[in-house]
């Protein structure tokens, strides 16, 4: 049983096409004992019925139909087990080419990334892009899993080579905390449990590092943003004078009595008191869904941002960011898109693209000014107002946005502020 | 010194009370699912800290199959009079009454897919533009694509291959007129989070979920209670047994497990044992290996 003071661990994983992903999660699952009876003897059956030698951990992800006819991963699929130690969230992301964007998705929430590379292939062209994504999406701490070690005689020399493949990758990247260990997911080696066909190598199996990773100082807690989702006014007699600002802390630290600034029309109060249903709080920290009350009566409203009076956020009209391209429908262009930035909704236009990133050779084309779907471009976007910005790199919840096509109402646009 | 991190359910209870008030901002006319199970007990729960100390924003709407427990009805009833909440009740014996559906036959014959039609008829006829409810991702095999915010064609339908991506906390609620959407706050949860919250927070649920004597008899590989609705067959024996349910449906289709779980506490301790999941003893899961997806598409719940 998973104890009350168990963190939450969200990681990603990434492969290409048969690198063995499915067969990892199943694994992690069935050795964690998160696979219950009932779902093992469906996966058995259907193991059966298709001729498989055992039983295929792989069938346990296979979440719609279509994608058990085609022994594919179509959609970002969640998946969740826990142990003494943690509770983990896993984005199951498609390793497919033409989805870039589930895996963008996937790792947008993510604390971690395993990305997995076939010990008989090594560092592929797939890899460099899932990496990319992981750095583009400033995913803490990454996880190299060369799997299939089985299938190289668990050889110790061709895991250093692909561990020096990657960190030559890597070394492109802005990323932060890398993690190497040699599996193999079909045998469960390293995977829960130690390998004893591998005794040269002196890591931890890979659960073991999923459970100690170092999580806590992942999050801004030097920043102080908090953006108003609704107003609280309760409409009876006892709480007629209350007027509170729901929300949750997107970092740094709130305390009774602070200077606060609300943006962007700039009025200064002190913070009254933070309310967390019958609480009253001390302190509210990210990632916190609270109540927050000022001293004065001052105009504030869903969308606003109340910030430390001594750090306050930039308010740009002018923003510089990634874009992940993520509709069938190419940019059409100067379209005006609604932007959704923390709880603040504006129009926004794409002005420029700065340049296309390739993410296979991870070379800039300043020349392809077409954004289609599973692009990755560097864009000038202006808004109608002023945006309350930090660079996504300081500020993961303040730095993000997504773009929504008006005509469509699809969100068509991932994007991270610079 | 302060510790500067939440545990896992604290972060998943700030996840789902973000969720509530993305909803309560977002859209004109939002209602919760209301069953009378663990789930939307717990989502209406969330609701009520979420805005605390104003009233939920939202009323309650049950989907009402006739086929319920007299329990879960008045622990409804209770619910929402504490709450001060409005309560909607969506009739499945109307829609059957005006023809809209047509009752199942045979012994497993279920009004558990005539729920779609009346739940649709009644988002139509209320203009409600949101309905939470107390789906996880854990549950099912579908469910595990089910985004926190999904969307619902104006006829209802679910659309999986085509789902919105859904990035960080930015939720897209935009929809056309006749469109609604379906928001699910307990998205992350698994059964055990579910179970170590209820204890932790002491959340009131029904009785049924505590170990008790009922009358019910074997069938699909577990206890399925006597009813007014439950048609027993000649090889099929009426017998007492000590048991109590881990989801609750409809009276004629949710088997019941042995137990003498009768504390919260218990029921942890049980639940963290367990070896099966929770819906397995739900007979309209067991139709086909796509059954949830397909009623899914449909626009169930």
């Amino acid at each position: 049983m998973t104890e009350q003071t168990s963190q939450l661990l969200r990681f990603t994983t990434a492969g290409s096409v048969d690198d063995g992903k499915s067969t990892l999660i199943g694994r992690l699952l069935y050795d964690s004992k998160s696979i219950f009876e009932d779902q093992l003897d469906a996966i058995e059956k259907t193991s059966q019925r298709k001729g498989h030698d055992g039983v295929d951990l792989a069938l346990f992800t296979d979440g719609l139909r279509d994608e058990r006819e085609q022994g594919i991963t179509i959609d970002v699929a969640y998946r969740y087990f826990s142990t003494p130690k943690r509770k983990f969230i896993i984005a199951d992301t498609p390793g497919h080419i033409q989805y870039t964007r589930n895996m963008v998705t996937g790792a947008s929430t993510a604390n971690a990334a395993i990305i997995l590379i076939d010990a008989r292939h090594g560092v592929v062209e797939q890899t460099k892009r899932h990496s990319y994504i992981a750095s583009l999406l400033q995913i803490s701490h990454v996880i190299v899993c060369v799997n299939k070690m089985d299938l190289v005689d668990w050889n110790e020399n061709r895991f250093n080579e692909i561990v020096s493949q990657y960190e030559a990758v890597a070394s492109k990247m802005l990323v932060k905390d890398v993690h190497y260990i040699p599996i193999s997911a079909l045998k469960g080696d390293n995977v829960v449990n130690r390998s004893e066909n591998m005794s040269w190598y002196m890591g931890a199996p890979l659960l073991h590092s999923l459970e100690t990773l170092h999580i806590s100082s992942d999050i801004n807690k030097v920043d102080a943003r908090f953006a108003v989702q609704t107003v609280i006014r309760p409409q009876s007699e006892e709480n007629r004078d209350f007027r509170g600002y729901a929300g949750r802390v997107a970092s740094g630290i709130f305390r009774p009595g602070d200077d606060v600034v609300v943006l962007p029309s700039g009025f200064q109060s002190k913070i009254s008191r933070i309310d967390f249903d019958t609480q009253k709080l001390d302190e509210a920290f990210a990632p916190m869904s609270v109540i927050l009350s000022l001293e004065t009566d001052i105009d504030v409203s869903r969308g606003d941002m109340i910030v430390k009076a001594n750090n306050q956020p930039q308010p740009e009209q002018d923003v510089e960011a990634m874009i992940c391209w993520l509709n069938n429908q190419p940019a059409r262009p100067r379209t005006k898109f609604s932007i959704l930035h923390t709880t603040n909704e504006q129009k926004a236009m794409i002005r420029d693209i700065v340049y296309k990133m390739n993410i296979d050779t991870l070379e800039r084309d300043l020349e392809d000014k077409e954004i289609g779907m599973n692009d990755i471009c560097r864009v000038k976007i202006r808004t109608t107002q002023p945006l309350m910005i930090d660079s996504y790199r300081e500020n993961r919840a303040t730095g993000s946005f997504i773009l929504i096509d008006d005509a469509t109402n699809e969100t068509v646009a991932a994007g991270m502020i610079l | 010194m302060n510790k500067y991190y939440l545990n896992h359910l604290e972060e998943l209870e700030s996840e789902a009370i973000f969720v509530l008030r993305e909803v309560a901002a977002n859209f004109q006319n939002p209602v919760i699912l209301f069953s009378g199970g663990k789930d939307s007990i717990l989502v209406t729960h969330l609701a009520k800290k979420a805005f605390y100390p104003a009233k939920i924003p939202f009323s309650l709407l049950h989907v009402d199959t006739g086929h319920n427990f007299p329990e879960t009805i008045q622990f409804r009833d209770s619910l929402v009079s504490s709450l001060g909440v409005n309560l909607l009740v969506g009739s499945v014996q109307k829609s059957i009454n005006d023809g809209r559906v047509a009752e199942e036959r045979g012994k497993n014959a279920t009004r558990n897919s005539l729920q779609i039609t009346t739940l649709l008829d009644t988002i139509e006829e209320e203009r409600i533009d949101c309905a939470i409810g107390g789906a996880r991702r854990d549950e099912e095999k579908a469910r595990a694509k089910e985004r926190f915010f999904s969307h619902r064609d104006d006829f209802g339908q679910w659309d999986p291959k085509n789902q919105r991506p859904e990035l960080w906390n930015l939720f897209n609620a935009k929809h056309f007129e006749g469109e609604h959407f379906r928001v699910f706050p307990i998205s992350n949860w698994t059964e055990m989070d579910v179970w170590g919250y209820i204890l932790k927070e002491n959340i009131a649920i029904p009785s049924l979920y505590y170990a008790h004597e009922r009358r019910v008899l074997w069938r699909n590989n577990s206890w399925i209670p006597e009813s007014e609705f439950l048609q027993i067959e000649e090889n099929e024996e009426i017998v007492t047994k000590k048991i109590r349910f881990r989801t609750l449906g409809d009276i004629t289709i949710t088997g019941g497990i042995e137990s003498d779980a009768d504390t919260l506490d218990k029921i942890v301790a049980e639940v963290a044992a367990m070896r099966e999941t929770e819906r397995g003893n739900r007979a309209d899961d067991k139709r086909s290996e796509s059954a949830m997806e397909d009623r899914k598409r449909q626009g169930y719940f």
